[in-house]
């Protein structure tokens, strides 16, 4: 039963201050109690209370705000000198020390510390304390814990505006520090307040970057160099390059020109292998790829348009967005992938420009974000592109020998593990890590992590394949440290993965081969057909012999391919 | 009376391993150097310092006889004293 009281109010009178006044009680209702509702209820007889008599206590949580510490060092250089002596003149100071010398106290002292000293001295030279009394033997480690990565550390952004990490760089010694480029991938989303700094970062100190780096416009991709780990590289967004030296400042030593650097953002940056460690190239989606020697950056050594159809033509080029080396084998060669999908095989020292793209390979969806060749064989190479990730044989251009399923999300960044020729790492735009072990599993990733809630756009594995660090779109970096089980090179290991290797090619290369003859037959059959048409009756016999007999060509083929690809399946059944 | 000085340190310094040796006194200044290493003066006299002061704030009856500093490349061995300090560093292990 609802009670309600119910008044009335002028609508001129709404927002009028309230005037209170004092009145007698009123009673509105008047409830009287009916026995007759009670046989609705059942009495229960006994009734547990429980009861307590306590201070009641209400929980409070505070959390104050991070205090942001620093550490400083203080050096001592020249001793305290009395006030006589002044330390700059030789003279005094010898004449204080030998009058220190006299001293009887001297003396005394010196000969009880010394006998200790000396006590000490003997102590050491005796016996070694710190030497390793039990050598440890191999062990042989059959690692069955599950593979595992965990987060260390994470380094965000430290300016209001975040901007996406879009490139990470090991330095090249010892790995303790990490440069990260910041900056917007999305079209014209680059807002005024937006800071172009990017950071090098100690691993150690999550706190506060080590180093900044301040380009002239937003840095896309960043690369120490490899022989000099004081210099670092920088493709930017407008299109130029940059380079530092980190004992020199925050500014670029040196930038290329803007009329002849790129015309959209560069994506990769890479270090060659030359005698004087000053040479890089670059890559772009203007469909160029320039030769920089840092020393001279008014002008690119050398330039090279992808253009597929080999003219040279810049409308036709395929937009470069990543970059690898062919290194150690052949030096001046390279593969660039492209936005278009297609990894393209070039050679610098070509004769001619046309010479200069040696062959392609098609297969991927989207735009290959990264390419890399694994650092055991060289001649397979990972990409990571659309929703896949596929590895290539060299020889093989017309598909991938492996790849993995379509994911849901976006891949858009991997790389191979440098100590294990197995594993490999991917990163997607929902926020996950994958590392795979073809070895294990093919199907599925071995581990897969979530890293963070926002799309992940880079990644990079430390030299010594047991650290890695992602970049997120918000500008955080986080650095991970992987089991392991993951980065020891497994017994056989080699083994297994250059047979697997050459089991796939094979595969692939038969397939290729068959799909060749079938298309052969195909346009011999189109052409026959033709001749059908033009020569109508006369040697039609002879036509309809040729089909036949191409046809029971065409069942012999694919029946000896049926039965070479039934061995296959015994060998790898029987190697599994 | 010098001369036993000079003789107890030259001994020092002739023993197995030793790469040199430093007398400093309670101001931080070296009195006696026989090997290029300056820098140890301020830093190992801090250093001393701060030991001696931890061990005391401990326990006050306590005082700090020897401070030995084992490192990768070498040992440094410091001898406090009131007024004075005396440091060793020697390669123990060749």
């Amino acid at each position: 039963m609802e009670i309600v009281h119910v008044y009335t109010k002028k609508r001129n009178e709404f927002g009028r201050q309230c005037n209170f006044s004092d009145r007698p009680a009123e009673l509105h209702v008047d409830i009287l109690p009916d026995p007759s509702l009670a046989s609705n209820f059942i009495e229960r007889d006994p009734c547990d209370i429980p009861i307590q008599c306590t201070q009641e206590m209400s929980e409070h949580e505070v959390n104050t705000e991070r205090f942001e510490s620093d550490t400083r060092g203080i050096n001592h250089v020249e001793g305290g000198w009395p006030k006589d002596v002044n330390p700059q003149e030789m003279e005094q100071t010898i004449r204080f020390r030998k009058k220190v010398e006299k001293d009887e106290h001297y003396f005394s002292t010196i000969m009880q510390l010394g006998s200790n000293m000396e006590h000490c001295i003997k102590q050491n030279n005796a016996i070694n304390i710190y030497q390793e009394y039990f050598e440890e033997e191999e062990v042989v480690e059959e690692s069955e814990e599950q593979p595992s990565a965990k987060t260390i550390n994470v380094f965000r952004d430290p300016n209001e505006i975040k901007r996406t990490a879009t490139c990470l760089s090991w330095h090249p010694d010892g790995s303790c520090k990490l440069a990260v480029a910041y900056s917007s991938l999305g079209f014209q989303n680059i807002s005024p307040d937006m800071s172009y700094d990017s950071y090098i970062w100690d691993i150690e100190s999550p706190n506060k970057p080590e180093m900044t780096l301040k380009p002239v416009s937003l840095l896309v991709c960043l690369e120490y160099n490899p022989k000099d780990s004081h210099i670092l590289v920088g493709g930017s967004y407008n299109g130029q390059i940059a380079y530092w030296d980190t004992r020199k400042g925050s500014q670029p030593v040196e930038m290329s020109t803007i009329e002849h650097s790129h015309r959209d953002p560069v994506y990769k940056v890479i270090w060659l292998q030359s005698k004087t460690g000053t040479d890089t190239f670059s890559a772009s989606t203007d469909g160029q790829v320039l030769w920089w020697d840092i020393r001279k950056m008014s002008e690119p050594t050398e330039r090279l348009v992808l253009d597929p159809n080999k003219k040279g033509n810049l409308d036709n080029a395929l937009g470069a967005i990543s970059l690898e080396l062919d290194y150690p084998f052949v030096p001046t060669k390279f593969m660039v992938g492209t936005e278009q999908g297609l990894v393209v095989s070039c050679n610098r020292k070509a004769k001619t420009p046309a010479e200069k793209i040696v062959c392609t390979y098609s297969g991927h969806h989207g735009p290959i974000y990264a390419l890399q060749r694994n650092p055991f064989f060289p001649k397979n190479f990972l990409t990571v592109a659309d929703w896949t990730a596929r590895i290539w044989s060299e020889d093989i251009k017309e598909s991938s020998i492996m790849w993995t399923k379509y994911h849901m999300a976006y891949l858009s960044d991997g790389c191979w593990s440098p100590v294990r020729p197995s594993v490999f790492f991917t990163v997607k735009m929902d926020g996950t890590l994958d590392v795979w072990d073809f070895l294990f599993k093919q199907n599925d990733p071995t581990l897969s992590l979530k890293v963070c809630d926002e799309a992940l756009y880079s990644l990079r594995v430390q030299d010594n394949g047991r650290f890695l660090a992602c970049g997120s779109q918000l500008g955080t970096a986080t650095l991970l440290e992987i089991s392991p089980g993951l980065c020891t090179l497994q017994r056989n290991e080699k083994a297994l993965a250059t047979a697997m290797f050459e089991r796939e090619t094979k595969r692939e290369k038969i397939l290729e081969a068959r799909h060749r003859e079938m298309r052969l037959k195909e346009r011999s059959r189109s052409e026959q057909s033709k001749d059908e048409d033009t020569k109508e009756g006369d040697g039609e016999e002879s036509v309809e012999e040729l089909a036949t007999r191409t046809e029971a060509e065409f069942y012999e083929i694919v029946e000896a391919e049926l039965k070479k690809r039934a061995k296959e399946q015994e060998k790898k059944v029987r190697r599994d | 009376m010098s001369a036993e000085v000079e003789e107890t340190l030259k001994r020092i310094q002739t023993h197995k391993g030793v790469i040199g040796t430093i007398v400093v006194n309670a101001e931080g200044n070296t009195t006696l150097i026989t090997s290029t290493k300056v820098d140890y003066a301020g830093l190992l006299h801090q250093l001393t310092m701060k030991a001696r002061s931890t061990v005391r704030d401990l326990d006050p009856q306590n005082d700090l006889t020897f401070l030995r500093i084992r490192s990768k490349k070498h040992e440094i061995m410091v001898a406090p004293d009131k007024e004075y300090l005396l440091i060793v560093i020697q390669n123990p292990s060749e």
